[in-house]
Parts: structure tokens; sequence; C-alpha cells
């Protein structure tokens, strides 16, 4: 168990960190080049020049090309038409059609917006008026406003700086729910805890016992994964590090007092392992690491309140990525803090010495 | 003597189950007292209030002078008690559940070594092997010295035999005895009525009642009827043939024989033997035999219960 719990995190954030991943990489797409001119030749090449796209085959019509997506080979299907370098020449208004696979959604969006950034981009380029069009949505780009955006805090929109504190969050609340939970569902269910309630043993120092060794390896796990965070992944560590270790210490206290309460409800490791992971998977995919909980509908937004991983994601990606202080965070610290006290009472005051 | 259990009114109901109904009764100090019945008798409903682990619905119990339910805090560490199932932790080594135990305790392995040791010594060269890893036997003596190393008044065991070979049984209780001879006192219940002899006193228990408490050789003494043992190669038929008997009393199978009492008390032999002669069964072996805790055992049990 001991390696388990010490190799399970690194290999999460490894695996996580690199697979999970937003990027878009060497899409196949099909093209259907009914101008066959250098213009779109040139476009083409422009591309696959990026890297974020590559040409899987030339169709003659629309038709087959969509045939190749049904099939899943390819995820975007762009029509140049008939008058395409004409029109380029002349400088009128020509339209290329982009059609992509939506049944991933996210997928589908960042398909369209690199596409039509490149394509733009070319358009720009050439002094035309390259105007795409997008088949699953339908809009046309305005010429007219032209936006300079700027991203602060992670300015190349690196995928990695903002998923590693997120999961970095998640592995400490896996250490902490689980396994102090279990621990104790487990010493009821072999039976082990009728001795250990006729010894003089009282009630907080069983539930500290309990506590405090998963609390360690939950704190030696983060330390692990911050120092791989910031010299492997180089994530900037821009906050206070014993700042985010004080509040680490609390939102641990906070998961373990839930385990502790699902223990004392549930009879069975069974029972126990299932409470536990509807809630973690709800925590998780509510707590903004995926999704960001700004995009969710109000009432979503609402239970996020009660949310602790979606908390401590945010306050991790604040003090580490903004340089947040204790002024920023020190309202949802007390949050967390005050929801720590609450459970553990609850639940030391539900784990009674006696059968039933 | 002055009790050190004192049981009155005692009822536990789980739902519609009556686990304890009305138990009355009295455990002096230094003596070996067992509770006897067959499994869902109430014995381990029982062992769990006494040991405070569970609170009785009517009734009040005291343990060493001090109540089960009030007194919980004070009781529990002048108790060793060793649960029906085996409750030590499989995963840690013989020697660290014998140092958890003491820890817990707020005493070490060599304070109380002198009590443990006549166990203690014949698990010591396993003592780094898992306790999961122990046999039947090898786990229960564990488990008492777990029970024991605390230098606890009172020894609560429940079923400590049960599930144990017949050679380590019989060690088990010899190490109780010696116990006893160090001034513990000590609590057992046992599902096996040949284990009777080994206290000084035993209860019998069935359905949450008590039916007898007695030394265990009163209790057979105080069997009234002369008891016949049978035995035919045809057990089934000589079964049936006894109970069709006009003055059939109570027939009950126990191993190759079949004991019998007559509802006239003493009977003469041949009458019988002529009467099964006449119903088919031939020269069957008839002989008066002294009753055992088992034939009281069952005289006891109610009669709706006695279709075995």
């Amino acid at each position: 168990m001991l390696p388990i719990i010490f190799v399970m995190p690194v290999i999460q954030l490894l695996v996580l960190s690199f697979a999970a991943t937003y990027e878009l990489k060497e899409v196949n797409f099909a093209l259907v080049d009914m101008d066959r001119s250098i213009v779109s030749q040139q476009l083409i090449t422009q591309m696959q020049a990026t890297g974020y796209f590559e040409l899987w085959d030339e169709y003659t019509s629309t038709e087959r090309a969509v045939q190749e997506m049904d099939k899943g080979v390819v995820s975007l299907v762009m029509v140049i038409p008939k008058d395409f370098s004409n029109d380029f020449a002349t400088g009128t208004k020509s339209e290329i059609q982009l059609i992509i696979d939506a049944v991933d959604g996210s997928t589908a969006g960042l398909i369209q917006s690199y596409a039509s950034s490149i394509i733009t981009e070319f358009g720009r380029k050439r002094n035309g008026n390259a105007i795409v069009r997008i088949a699953s949505v339908g809009g046309n780009l305005s010429k007219s406003i032209n936006l300079i955006s700027v991203n602060w805090y992670n300015p190349q929109l690196d995928y990695l700086t903002y998923m590693v504190p997120g999961i970095l969050v998640v592995l400490v609340s896996m250490i902490g729910l689980f396994l102090s939970g279990m621990n104790i569902v487990r010493e009821r269910e072999i039976g082990t805890i009728e001795q250990l309630n006729v010894t003089p043993l009282t009630k907080s120092q069983f539930m500290i016992g309990k506590l405090v060794p998963f609390w360690i390896i939950g704190m030696f796990d983060l330390l692990v994964g911050l120092a791989l965070a910031r010299f492997g992944f180089e994530i900037p560590f821009l906050g206070n590090l014993f700042t985010i270790l004080i509040i680490a210490g609390i939102y641990l206290i906070l998961i373990q007092a839930l385990g502790l309460f699902i223990s004392t409800i549930t009879d069975t490791q069974q029972q126990a392992m299932f409470i536990a992971w509807f809630i973690m998977v709800v925590f998780i995919l509510m707590g903004g690491l995926f999704t960001p909980i700004e995009s969710m509908p109000g009432w979503a937004q609402d239970l996020t309140l009660g949310n602790p991983v979606a908390y401590f994601i945010k306050i991790m990606r604040m003090v580490l990525l903004k340089g947040a202080g204790w002024k920023e965070v020190l309202g949802m610290v007390l949050i967390m803090g005050s929801m720590a006290i609450g459970l553990l009472g609850i639940s030391i005051n539900r784990y009674k010495k006696t059968v039933n | 003597m002055n009790p050190i259990v004192q049981i009155s009114g005692l009822s536990k109901n789980f739902g519609k189950v009556e686990a304890l109904k009305d138990v009355s009764l009295e455990i002096f100090d230094n003596e070996l007292f067992g509770f006897i019945g067959p499994d869902g008798a109430g014995k381990t409903t029982l062992f769990r209030i006494l040991t405070t682990l569970l609170v009785p619905d009517i009734g009040s119990a005291s343990v060493l002078g001090m109540d089960v339910v009030s007194d919980y805090k004070k009781i529990r560490p002048l108790l060793g008690y060793m649960p029906g199932t085996f409750s030590l932790y499989q995963d840690l080594s013989v020697e660290e559940n014998m140092m958890f135990f003491a820890s817990v305790f707020g005493t070490t392995i060599e304070e109380n070594y002198d009590l443990v040791k006549p166990i203690y010594s014949q698990l010591e060269p396993f003592k780094d092997r898992y306790a999961g890893n122990l046999s039947g036997g090898m786990k229960q003596k564990l488990a008492l010295s777990c029970a024991l190393i605390h230098k606890p008044e009172l020894l609560i065991l429940d079923e400590p035999t049960t599930g144990v070979d017949a050679v380590s049984r019989k060690e088990f209780w010899e190490m109780l005895h010696v116990l006893k001879g160090e001034g513990i006192s000590i609590i057992a219940s046992t599902p096996y009525m040949d284990e009777a002899n080994q206290c000084d006193r035993v209860a019998l228990i069935d359905k949450g009642e008590i039916l007898n408490i007695n030394t265990p050789k009163n209790i057979t003494s105080e069997f009234k009827k002369p008891l016949y043992g049978l035995k035919h190669p045809n057990k089934y038929e000589l079964i049936n043939r006894l109970r069709d008997f006009e003055y059939s009393d109570s027939v009950h199978p126990f191993g190759e024989f079949v004991h019998y009492t007559d509802e006239r008390g003493k009977i003469d032999t041949d009458e019988l033997k002529n009467y099964l002669n006449v119903n088919g069964i031939r020269e069957p072996i008839i002989k008066q035999i002294d009753p055992d805790i088992e034939d009281m055992f069952m005289s006891l049990m109610k009669p709706e219960e006695m279709d075995v």
C-alpha cells in the first residue's frame, strides 16, 4: 500500500498533465480543392506549415470528403470554391467552407478557431478578402473591429501552467478522502473496531490517530507534486510556498473530515467507496479543473460554493500563477476552515464507541 | 463471595427480534462462569452489554460494581474482551499486535509479561509472523494474550473455542484455569455442551432466556427421570417407534445412541425391548445411562423446538 500512496500521485501528475491536453496537434483534414490554383496551394501549405493540421487526402466532391469524416479519419473538411483564385486576384469576396466534426465540442471549437485564424491571416497577408464560413457555426468574421488581446498570468496560454495546479489539488483530495474514510470502515468491516472500542482510547484520540498519518502523507505528496511542478513542468511560482502549505493543511483536514463523515454513515468499504467516488467525481467535474466555473449555469455556480475542491483549485491557481497573498484568498480559506470544523464536529459526534 | 457482575431484568431487542428477555443473574469474584447455548441464543448480545458496547433496552447490569451505561469509561480499562470473531490486526505481526494493545492501555509487554507468559511464550517463535497467517488455535492464543496484556480484573471471552481444533480447545481451557489461579475472573461462552464441565458454574441460555444456572454437576443431577440409551442399526426407525410408544416422554438422538425418558420414570427395559421387537426393531441395546448437560439442555428447551 505504501508504495502505491507515494508513486500514484507522481504517475497521475505526469500522465494527466501531458495527456489531458487541450492543445491541438496534427488534426487530419480532407481537402476539396475545386480551384486548383497556386493561391489555393499556398493556402494549403500555410495550413500544414503551422503543425496543427495535416492533409489526409484530396477529394473531388464534398460528399466524398464528408464520408471520410463519417468514418472518423478526418475531423475537418476544407472546401475551396472554383473561383477562389480569381476572386482573390480581383478583390471580390470569396468564401471557404470548413466542415468540422463536432462530436467532441471542445475539440471542434479549437479546430474552428485555429483554422479560421490561419485563413484570415492568409487573406490579410495577401490583401484579399477571404471570408471564412464555418459550417458548424455559420457566422461571418467581422472585419470592422480589430481585437487585440493580451493574456495575463499565462501569456502563452500554456495548458500545463493552467492544469498542473488543479491536478495537484485532485491528487491531494484523493488521498484525503479515500484513505482516511476507508480506513475506519475497514476496521468496522473486519471487526477490529470491536476490540478497540473496549479500550480506554477516547473518541478524539482515535480520530486523530486516523487523520494524522494520512494528513502527513497528503502533505508529503503535495510537496513532491509542487517540486515536480516547479522543476519538472516549470510552472511559475509567484506566491509564497508556506501560504500554499498552510492552506493545503486546512484543505486536507476538510477533505479528511468528509471521509470520516462518509465512514460514519456506511457499514462496508463498498458503500463507502461508492459514496466517496460519487462525491469526488462531482467535486472534480464541478471544481473548475476542466471547465471554467464561470461558464456553468447559475444554479451550478451556486452549487460550487459548497465545493471544497473548487476553492482549493482557485486558490492554487491564484497563489501560484498570480502571486496572490493572504489578502486575496483569506475569504475562501475561512470558508474552508469553517467547513472543516463543522464537518469534523459532526463526524466525531456521529462516531460512537458502541455497536449500533 | 462478592458478586462482580450483577444483571437484573435485562432485555434487548433488535427490531422485532428479542435477543434477551428479562435476564437476571449474578457472577462472583474469581469464578469461571460459562454461558452455554446454541447460536443465536443471545450470548454475544449479553457480552456486548457487559463490555459496554451495547446499551440495554430494559433492566440494568453492573460490572465490578459499576453500571455498564453510566460508568462505561471506568469499566473498559478493567476488562479484557475477546470478541467472537477474530478482531486483531491481521496485517500486523504477532508482536506488533501485542505492542499495540499494550500501548492503547498505557502499558508495555514487559510490565505484565508474567501474566501472559504461559500463553505468549508459545507464540514467541512466530512473533514476526502476520496475525492473519496464524492457525485458528494460535489466533485465539494471541487474542487471549492481547486481552490480558493490561492485567484486567475480568476476562470476557465470546466463544473463544469456536472453530478451534479439539487439542487446542483443551489447551485453551487449561490456560483459563491457570489464569483463574492468578485471581482473574472469567466469563466465557460456548456452543459446545461438553465444555460446560470446565466451568465452575454455567448458565444455560436459549432464545434470549436463561434456562438454568448451577454448577455443571448440579445441573445434571437436576435431571430427575432415569435416562436410557438405546442403540440399533436402523436409528431412524428406532426414533420413530420410540416416539410412537404410548408412555414416551422424550426421544433425542445423541451420536450413535438415542436418549429416551419414559413418562412413568423407571421402567422395565424388557417391556420396551418387547415393544420394539414387535414393531420391527430387532434386538436393540437398552441401558440406563447418566444424563449430561446436553440432556438437561434438551429437556429445558421449549417443546416446539424439539423436533430434531
